[in-house]
């Protein structure tokens, strides 16, 4: 029974074993499961294990019992696009003609349904040929705080659903807010940073060891000696280094804050460190990259013990990376190239990751990218990459 | 071996608003005899449901409070080595020094496990440990049963507990973990869930000033930019305040908003809100 609904759950991405969906045949052997609307509760709660799936659950469910049609990802973007282009039509409809070449005056005829039915045809077009004109839309539609009706953090989601039925509750889709894509709060990152520490031995000896206390007891022929050690505290240094310049940075500069803002509270022995596309003589300990030079040459007095996270891009010309005298301002004058102080920092810290906040997919155009990442582990800024991450940072080796 | 046949129902509790979905999750798991995993908002009242359920169902509650630095020996018992030594050497108690089993004191899940009739065992904010203790643990609530390695004896649950698990975290827990939970995720209520909820908690309290400040309370709510949200239990704190203030108008909520400290703990958040607030002022 319902063996196909399994396999579309499946095919569309969400983990589900064949163990768990045994066990809701079991559930329903059991005859705790009478009607429809049962059945969707229950097989949620047992199929599904993250709410961030309730939202396909949702649709896959209305189709499968309602047959309401199954939307290919790339349709549905396209749609919200094209949505957000009719919004934005409606507040500057010459720009948008403009944009799309033609003229003002023949889309005002049109209705709106028309008008959507119109960009979503356009952006089919476009699709391969017309890369900036689509990437352009795209930006448009598709910023996660733009108005294809995405609140980041807000919920709207129903408690009292009984009084329709489950697939009405179904294609509603309440779930829609926990799907995916959104952006990554201060606690999404607290929670992944959360394993990045060092217990040392720290402070008063005032902890009882109990087993060294049995021990010394015994050898004392029973008189009891009570054995105090010190107690553990986070120790861990962490060196931050931020690239802070240019344009390309600009589109990370929130989520880059998040962690800035997050690591100051966090950890208590962390140094922030400035620099623009990559790393030369110098790092600045104050944003504007003026008043407070570091030599870099200077880190190898640190503790190698210290985590380096470098946060960037890593996207710049060949040759600032490459050349000797490739830092972009003329007034810096170099011995040797960007690519040789990186491989320093990264012989003198053990323990180093590289955090990209572009996505991984994208990395592969950069060429840049590719020469870094075979000096520093490189990670997405993500909470996926950022776990990764504190898993090498605290990897032994 | 747990073939109880008699389906008890959990249909809610008296202070506790249950939607029917829920109850119907509740019940699932508890026929399926399987942990039910909790997730959702701070707030949105996944402890309080282990003390319905306990309520309701007229059985003990014991609640273990997962710390990050917790061995699962801990939930399962403890040797208590100390009192042992203190005996043998001084010897001034009534408990026999040669039998540990006098010296072995059962934690949380142990205590569910020996406990003479069912239990609600309350598993509060698993995320919090590793992911050693979750599958761990896991594995002794799948069997029911642990080892006492120093006495050599096995600990057989009587018993299967009804078990509650609840985690805060975003991060979802590790697979083998999932595998053998049922899973919900409770939202925050929507404002007529609200409205059940807080009739509940001020039956006496008449309706204009409760719509009134449900209605302050989600437009605070969605407030851009505002880091701790305001929950359920900041709601009802706060028309404790309200209600004991003699001066209080439901009218003067669109003025402005007394006391919102109850509201909002950070002081970045307050000043977020105090200055959108200004300028929601019309």
């Amino acid at each position: 029974m319902f063996v196909q609904f399994f396999y579309t759950l499946r095919e569309r991405g969400i983990p589900i074993t064949p163990t768990s969906f045994l066990r809701l045949h079991k559930a329903l052997r059991l005859g705790l499961i009478t009607s429809i609307e049962d059945f969707y509760t229950a097989a949620r709660s047992i199929l599904i294990k993250s709410e961030r799936y309730f939202d396909l659950y949702d649709q896959i469910f209305a189709h499968h019992f309602k047959g309401v049609d199954l939307k290919d990802p790339e349709t549905v973007e396209l749609r919200e696009v094209a949505r957000a282009l009719l919004e934005e039509w409606l507040k500057h409809p010459a720009q948008i003609a403009a944009a799309l070449g033609v003229d003002e005056k023949q889309l005002k005829k049109m209705t709106p349904e028309e008008l959507l039915q119109y960009f979503m045809d356009r952006l089919k077009d476009q699709t391969g040929e017309h890369h900036g004109g689509n990437k352009w839309i795209g930006t448009g539609g598709t910023s996660p705080v733009g108005h294809s009706g995405y609140h980041p953090g807000g919920m709207r989601v129903g408690g009292v659903s009984r009084s329709k039925s489950a697939i009405k509750v179904a294609m509603e889709r309440r779930y829609r807010d926990y799907s995916l894509d959104g952006p990554i709060t201060e606690a999404q990152m607290g929670e992944a940073l959360k394993r990045l520490r060092r217990m040392v031995p720290h402070g008063p000896k005032d902890v009882v060891n109990v087993d060294k206390t049995i021990y010394e007891t015994m050898r004392n022929a029973g008189e009891v000696e009570i054995v105090f050690d010190r107690r553990l505290t986070d120790r861990l240094k962490i060196i931050l280094m931020i690239d802070n310049g240019g344009w390309s940075m600009d589109p990370y500069i929130d989520i880059v804050q998040t962690l800035f803002n997050y690591a100051r509270s966090q950890f208590k022995d962390l140094k922030i460190y400035y620099f623009h596309n990559s790393i030369y003589t110098h790092v600045w300990a104050d944003p504007s990259r003026r008043y407070k030079p570091e030599p870099v040459d200077e880190f190898i007095r640190k503790d190698p013990e210290t985590r380096l996270i470098i946060v960037g891009d890593a996207s710049m010309a060949p040759s600032e990376l490459m050349h000797r005298n490739g830092a972009i301002y003329f007034d810096q004058r170099e011995v040797v190239p960007s690519i040789d102080r990186l491989k320093f920092l990264a012989a003198v810290f053990r323990h180093a990751v590289w955090l990209n906040p572009q996505a991984e997919e994208e990395w592969h155009y950069t060429w840049t990218i590719g020469v870094i990442e075979q000096i520093f582990p490189m990670f997405e800024l993500s909470l996926d990459g950022l776990e990764k991450a504190v898993k090498q940072l605290m990897a032994r080796h | 071996m747990f073939q109880e046949k008699n389906p008890v129902q959990f249909s809610g509790a008296s202070k506790y608003v249950l939607d029917d979905e829920l109850a119907q999750i509740v019940n699932i798991s508890m026929a399926l005899e399987m942990p039910l995993l909790l997730k959702g908002e701070p707030g949105t009242g996944k402890t309080m449901l282990a003390h319905a359920i306990a309520e309701n169902l007229k059985m003990p509650l014991l609640i273990l409070n997962v710390k990050s630095s917790m061995k699962l020996l801990e939930a399962l018992y403890q040797y208590d080595t100390l009192t042992r030594l203190n005996d043998s050497r001084f010897g001034d108690s009534k408990r026999d020094v040669s039998n540990i089993e006098a010296y072995i004191k059962m934690g949380k899940i142990g205590q569910a496990f020996t406990a003479s009739t069912k239990t609600v065992l309350l598993i509060d904010e698993i995320d919090k440990a590793d992911t050693d203790f979750q599958d761990d643990m896991l594995d002794v609530l799948d069997q029911m049963q642990f080892d006492i390695i120093e006495i050599d004896k096995t600990i057989q649950a009587k018993h299967r507990p009804v078990i509650i698990i609840t985690s805060n975290a975003k991060k979802d827990l590790s697979d083998p973990f999932l595998g053998r939970c049922n899973f919900h995720h409770i939202a925050f209520p929507d404002p007529d869930m609200m409205r059940r909820i807080l009739d509940v908690h001020f039956p006496d309290q008449s309706s204009e000033v409760l719509n009134a400040c449900i209605e302050t309370f989600y437009r605070m709510r969605d407030i851009r930019g505002v880091e701790k949200k305001p929950a359920t239990r900041e709601l009802i704190n706060w028309i404790r305040a309200l209600k004991a203030d003699p001066d209080f108008k439901p009218k003067s909520l669109t003025k402005g908003v007394p006391y919102l400290g109850v509201l909002f703990k950070k002081s970045g958040d307050m000043s977020i809100v105090s200055q959108s607030l200004n300028r929601m002022r019309f």
